[in-house]
């Protein structure tokens, strides 16, 4: 708490082994009704061969996050602050060359919907080799049949035909794995999957996410995983970041951050979800209101509108003051660490069963 | 693909016949003596009764429309002689056979249509991808703008004007007239410049517009920005994957306004005095000459129907879900 200086954003520990690494970043669209702060300083580090889980919900700024390390926003009416740092080099600075170089081939993206972010005109077999041939120079015929050597290893039945076929003659499980096969073509170093089974059903979802582990266990990838789903996260990530209004409300392992939320709105996120065996007469408890405008941000913490627990915090900090999240393992929140312990054990969690 | 190309084919013979059936029938049901028509002044009830037995007019109406129809196929004889298939009758007000009206004004039409086609379509579809390329930037709304405002002329306006000057005051140009193409290209493509550039002012404006708004709605499809990710290059992109998207509705409009070029540019004719289909069209049905009007009419639908054909297999070619469904 003592980091609460004329930087807004939060500091988080740059450690050896991160290999992308985003200082402060904001992001701002100029709209007619006024500016938006879709990422307002937000750090997060991604080490190689790990993969950081970001939560959410709709509107909380993850994927404009994840689109802006494409440097896929629209440059025209969006501007960007801050510093991204992929093995040092800056991308938010880097030209438009330069991300071209990085897209698809040391940073790959795959995401929500299959069926609309796969071109319905070509076929799965020349989308999967289009980066491949941009990135490695191969040939048609190289990259013809690396697309296969793809396909067979995400696991598409008779690849030697299937690559010839177009993406609606594909289901929807297969099209998500022609997707991540087109991601991998060129064995990037960051994978980022932007809701990448949500638009699957469970069975395909279970495969899907089996799929991406045993990947990242042979290329070493590291993995951005974008998700609202609490259950999915817990079983792929191994460090988690909750977003909020454009920033990071609460950071730890996996493990911490599910065991023992330090954040109101993590508390929130937990207890909205439905449990498998949970009791069927106790009813489910929303975060009661809706996302904040990221035109007009609630002033202090973000989250001060929705949350049950600013009368614990003394005087009217909740509504002033902007908590500052700390280093490591930490929840961007007024309340005393005692104050966190004690309403998550006796409040919380029993909600959870 | 072939099987589906001779289902369109048949369809379009049935379809052909029915329009022939319709127009035939609607037009003999109109409370109008024809013979009288062609009769004159001094007509006698012998004279009408030549001119009845002459036209076919005495014939029960089952036996003139087989006649009509089957001469379409297998031709006809008349008391002027042979008139082979396609036979679509003889005009009422010139005695000659239908078909060589037609034929005889269609080059006119034909170079009309294709000339204008070639301009519109370069400068239409390329200005429109050029806004599109460059949207929000003063090229974008010089482009916009200017198509706006051509797209609110007329072609009997813009014709005069354009007569005007550079025909009547200055003289840089002969007035607009049609050379046989055969004849020589270079007098063909003169006479016709100015009712080309006109008409195709007008059309280019709507293609434009057509062309910038549908590459920017393209250009938002997530499959473009998936293309983006995999490090495809703005002009890769752009030509490749949006491009490839608006085509769809640029093919269907374009189908539609050829095959209605086709049938004859009425108001382009006029304004620049070209006798073509469309002006043969309009003084046939002024003279109430029945055989000329439905010869027409019944040659549009041909290019209607064929256009549409084209058009469906184009469709089937750039889009794979049409050819499987």
């Amino acid at each position: 708490m003592t980091t609460l200086t004329k930087t807004e954003g939060e500091k988080a520990p740059t450690g050896p082994d991160s290999f992308l690494s985003v200082r402060d970043l904001r992001v701002r669209f100029s709209t007619e009704d006024g500016i938006v702060k879709a990422v307002d300083g937000l750090s997060f580090d991604v080490e190689r061969g790990k993969t950081l889980g970001i939560v959410g919900e709709s509107g909380s700024g993850k994927s404009v996050t994840n689109l802006t390390v494409l440097g896929l926003h629209n440059p025209k009416s969006s501007t960007v602050e801050g510093e991204i740092l992929l093995e040092g080099q800056d991308l938010v600075t880097a030209s438009e060359k330069e991300m071209e170089k990085l897209r698809g081939n040391k940073v790959a993206m795959i995401f929500q919907d299959p069926l609309t972010a796969l071109s319905p005109y070509y076929t799965v077999g020349r989308q999967i080799a289009e980066p491949y041939m941009k990135h490695t120079g191969a040939s048609k015929k190289e990259a013809r049949a690396r697309a296969i050597e793809m396909l067979t290893k995400v696991g598409i039945p008779q690849p030697k035909t299937r690559v010839d076929d177009y993406p609606h003659q594909f289901s929807g499980g297969m099209r998500q794995r022609a997707m991540i096969a087109m991601a991998l073509v060129c064995d990037p170093d960051l994978l980022i999957a932007d809701e990448p089974t949500t638009a699957l059903d469970v069975t395909v979802q279970a495969q899907i996410l089996d799929l991406l582990k045993d990947l990242q266990q042979e290329f070493g990838s590291a993995i951005i995983f974008i998700t609202h789903d609490l259950g999915v996260i817990s079983d792929m990530a191994d460090d988690l970041l909750v977003m909020y209004s454009g920033r990071a409300v609460e950071r730890g392992s996996v493990r911490e951050v599910l065991r023992e939320p330090k954040h109101p709105y993590t508390w929130g996120l937990l207890s909205s979800m439905p449990r498998l065996g949970g009791d069927t007469d106790q009813a489910l408890n929303p975060i009661p209101g809706s996302p904040p405008s990221l035109l007009n941000p609630p002033s202090g913490c973000p989250f001060h509108p929705r949350c049950a627990f600013t009368d614990q915090v003394s005087g009217d900090r909740c509504s002033t003051e902007r908590p500052a999240l700390g280093e490591g393992r930490a929840a961007a929140c007024h309340l005393t660490a005692e104050q966190k312990q004690t309403i998550f054990f006796d409040t919380i969690q029993p909600r959870l069963r | 693909m072939l099987q589906f190309l001779i289902r369109r084919l048949i369809g379009a013979v049935v379809i052909m016949f029915l329009i022939g059936a319709f127009t035939f029938f609607l037009f003999y049901t109109v409370p109008q003596d024809f013979a009288a028509l062609s009769c004159g002044k001094n007509c006698s009830p012998e004279n009408l009764a030549v001119i009845r037995e002459n036209l076919g007019l005495d014939k029960p109406i089952t036996t003139q429309f087989w006649e009509f129809m089957s001469g379409i196929v297998s031709g006809r004889d008349f008391p002027q002689g042979h008139c082979s298939a396609p036979c679509l009758g003889v005009s009422f007000d010139s005695g000659n056979f239908v078909w060589d009206s037609i034929v005889d004004r269609f080059p006119l039409t034909l170079s009309l249509t294709v000339g204008g086609l070639v301009i519109f379509l370069t400068l239409g579809l390329g200005s429109g991808l050029l806004a599109a390329w460059k949207r929000g930037t003063v090229v974008d709304k010089l482009v916009s703008g200017a198509s706006i405002v051509l797209s609110s002329f007329q072609i009997y306006l813009l014709g005069p004007i354009v007569l005007g000057i550079l025909v009547y005051s200055s003289g840089i140009m002969e007035n607009p007239k049609y050379h046989p193409f055969t004849e020589n290209p270079g007098t063909w493509a003169l006479g016709l410049l100015i009712p080309w550039v006109v008409m195709a002012t007008i059309f280019t404006a709507q293609y434009t517009r057509m062309s910038r708004s549908t590459m920017i709605e393209q250009l938002q499809e997530e499959h473009v920005r998936t293309a983006r990710a995999k490090g495809m290059s703005q002009r890769y992109v752009f030509f490749r994957y949006a491009w490839r998207g608006s085509l769809i509705p640029i093919v269907t409009i374009l189908g539609i306004d050829l095959s209605a070029l086709l049938a004859g540019a009425v108001v382009t004719e006029f304004t620049f005095d070209l006798p073509g289909l469309g002006r043969l069209a309009v003084d046939s049905s002024l003279t109430k000459d029945l055989p000329l009007t439905m010869g027409i009419m019944l040659f549009g639908a041909f290019f209607i129907l064929i256009l549409n054909i084209i058009v469906d297999l184009a469709y089937a070619y750039i889009d794979p879900r049409v050819r499987l469904s």
